[in-house]
C-alpha cells in the first residue's frame, strides 16, 4: 500500500514544516527516553512512585486474573488426580511433598539448635505474617523477573520484606505501592541469597541465573560437598529471611557449587506471605551507619564541622547494631 | 432503491443515512489498543522465562503498518512510557525502543512507498526482534548465556504473532470507524 499522498510534503512549505517536527519530536521522544533510562539505570528506585501508581491501578484487575489462574489450576490438578486414582492422590501426593520440605527443614532447625547450643536463651519467636496476598501479575514480557503482588503498604508492607510461599522462599519485596508491591523472585539474574545446605554446614550464594534456575556458589571453595537433592535452605545471613526456609533443591554440580531448581515457583502458587524483615534493627542501624558515614564523608568534602555531628549520630546506630545482635 | 439493493446506502463501515462515526472511538481505539497489549502480559506469572514478547509493541507496529500516517511519529515516547511502568524494563528504555522503531519505520517508508503484506511484516519482524535486542541489553542485568536461551521464544513468538496481530488491528479499525452514532 502507498503512504496516503498527503504525507509526502511536496513543495508545500507548511507540509515541509510539519514533517520536520514530526521527525524533530521523535527524535526528542528518544532523547528524553535515553536521558530517563540512563537516570533509571544509575538509581532503580528513581521512578518507584510511579511504578507504584500504575501497579495500584491494575492490582484489582490482576486479583481477577488470579482468581481466574488458581481456579483453573485446581481444575486441572483435580482433573489429573481422576484420572489417575482420584482427585484425593494429587492432594496427598502434594501434602507428601511438603512433608518431605518440611522434614529436610526440620533436620535443617536441628542442626542449628545444635550449633547454638551455646548461646542459650537466644531463642526465635514464631514470625506471624504481615500479610498474605495473591500475586497478582508478573513482568512476563521482560527478561527481568518481578512480580506484582496484591497488597502495599497501606497493608504494611515495606520494601526489603521476604516473601514466602507455603513450600519456600519467593522473593523480597523490591518497592511498594499503596496497594500493590513490586517482588523481586529469587530467579531473578540480579537476585542474590544466602543459603546453606539442610544438612550439613555448607555455607553458599544463591544466585538467579534468569532461566529459572538458581547458581549455588559456595563460599569456602575446595572440595564440593553438595550432592544433587540436596536442599538449600536460608541462613538468616544478611538479615531480612529468617533462616531455615526451603530455597531450592540442588540438580547437578558445578565445581563451584551447584545450579539449583527452586522449591517455591511463584506460578503455582495461590497465597504467598509477607513476612517482616528478620533483624529489622540491624539493618536499619547499618543503613544508618552507612548514611552517616556518606554524610560524614560529603561534609569532610565541604570542609564543615561535622565529624562531630557523624559520631553523634553514629553513637545511636551502634547501640541498635547490639540490640539487634542481641535478638 | 433497497429493493433492488439493500446495502445501496451502506458502505463498509454501516448505514450512511442518519448513522456519522463517532470522533471520540475513532481517535481512541488505536492508542487503547496498544496500551492494553501493554498491559495484558503483566496479568501472567511468569517466573521462569519471559512468556510473550511485547504485545504493546507489537500493537504498535501493526497499527503504523496497516494504518500508515494514523499515528503521529512521536508516539512513542509517551506509549513507550506507559508501557515501561509495567514491563519490568527501566524506565526509559521503551521510550528509546519504540521513538527509535518508529523514526526507522518512516524512513524505510520513505524509501519503499509500495509495500505489500510480505514486505510488512518482514519490516515489523526485522524491528521486533532488534528491539527485542535491545530490552535485553537495557533490561539493567548483564545479559547471560542463560538469559538469551530463555528469551528466544519471545522473538520467534513475536515475528509469528505479527500477521494476527495485524489482522486483529484491520479488524479494530474497522470498529473504529463503524458508523454507530445517530444523527438527530
Amino acid at each position: 500500500m502507498a503512504p496516503p499522498s498527503s504525507r509526502r510534503s511536496g513543495f508545500s512549505k507548511k507540509a515541509q514544516f510539519s514533517l520536520f517536527t514530526s521527525y524533530l519530536l521523535a527524535g526528542a521522544g528518544a532523547l528524553l527516553g535515553l536521558a530517563l533510562l540512563a537516570l533509571s539505570l544509575r538509581q532503580p528506585a528513581a521512578f518507584a512512585p510511579l511504578r507504584g501508581l500504575a501497579g495500584d491501578a491494575v492490582a484489582p484487575a490482576g486479583e481477577a486474573a488470579a482468581t481466574v489462574r488458581t481456579g483453573q489450576q485446581s481444575l486441572f490438578s483435580g482433573i489429573a488426580g481422576y484420572l489417575r486414582a482420584g482427585s484425593q492422590n494429587a492432594a496427598l501426593r502434594e501434602e507428601v511433598e511438603l512433608a518431605r520440605i518440611r522434614l529436610a527443614e526440620a533436620e535443617a532447625v536441628k542442626a542449628e539448635n545444635r550449633r547454638l547450643k551455646a548461646l542459650l536463651g537466644l531463642q526465635d519467636k514464631a514470625v506471624k505474617p504481615v500479610v498474605v496476598a495473591r500475586l497478582v501479575g508478573s513482568t512476563a514480557t521482560s527478561g527481568r523477573r518481578f512480580a506484582f503482588l496484591g497488597a502495599g503498604s497501606s497493608a504494611g508492607v515495606r520494601p526489603g520484606m521476604p516473601v514466602l510461599s507455603e513450600r519456600g522462599v519467593i522473593g523480597r519485596v523490591l518497592e511498594t505501592g499503596r496497594t500493590s508491591a513490586r517482588v523481586l523472585l529469587l530467579t531473578d539474574s540480579e537476585s542474590v541469597l544466602p543459603v546453606r545446605s539442610a544438612k550439613g554446614n555448607v555455607v553458599a550464594f544463591a544466585e538467579g541465573r534468569g532461566d529459572g534456575m538458581l547458581r549455588v556458589r559456595l563460599v569456602n571453595l575446595g572440595i564440593n560437598p553438595l550432592k544433587p537433592g540436596d536442599l538449600m535452605v536460608t541462613n538468616g545471613a544478611g538479615g531480612y529471611y529468617r533462616p531455615g526456609v526451603a530455597v531450592a533443591v540442588i540438580t547437578e554440580t558445578t565445581p563451584d557449587g551447584g545450579i539449583a531448581r527452586l522449591v517455591a515457583e511463584p506460578s503455582a502458587t495461590n497465597y504467598v506471605a509477607v513476612e517482616p524483615v528478620y533483624q529489622s534493627e540491624a539493618i536499619a542501624a547499618l543503613r544508618a551507619r552507612r548514611a552517616a558515614n556518606g554524610e560524614a564523608e560529603r561534609a569532610e568534602a565541604s570542609g564543615g564541622r561535622a565529624p562531630s555531628a557523624a559520631q553523634g549520630s553514629s553513637s545511636p546506630t551502634t547501640a541498635g547494631a547490639s540490640e539487634g545482635g542481641a535478638e | 432503491m433497497e429493493r433492488l439493493n439493500p446495502h445501496a446506502r451502506a458502505d463498509r463501515y454501516g448505514s450512511r443515512i442518519n448513522r456519522t462515526q463517532s470522533p471520540i472511538c475513532a481517535g481512541s481505539v488505536p492508542y487503547l489498543s496498544i496500551m492494553l497489549g501493554s498491559l495484558l502480559p503483566a496479568l501472567l506469572i511468569a517466573d521462569v522465562m519471559p512468556l510473550l514478547p511485547s504485545l504493546g509493541l507489537l500493537m504498535l507496529l501493526a497499527w503504523r503498518l496497516v494504518r500508515p500516517g494514523l499515528l503521529p511519529l512521536w508516539v512513542g515516547a509517551p506509549l513507550g512510557a506507559f508501557d515501561d511502568l509495567f514491563s519490568g524494563q527501566p524506565f526509559g528504555s521503551a521510550m528509546l525502543l519504540w521513538s527509535l522503531a518508529l523514526i526507522s519505520l518512516e524512513l524505510v517508508e520513505a524509501r519503499f512507498p509500495w509495500r505489500g503484506f510480505w514486505q510488512d511484516w518482514f519490516t515489523a519482524g526485522l524491528i521486533a526482534v532488534l528491539v527485542w535486542l535491545g530490552g535485553l541489553m537495557l533490561s539493567g542485568a548483564p545479559v547471560t548465556r542463560e538469559m538469551l536461551l530463555v528469551a528466544l521464544p519471545q522473538a520467534l513468538l513475536a515475528v509469528l504473532l505479527y500477521p494476527i496481530v495485524a489482522r486483529m488491528v484491520a479488524a479494530l479499525d474497522r470498529f473504529r470507524l463503524a458508523r454507530a452514532r445517530r444523527i438527530g
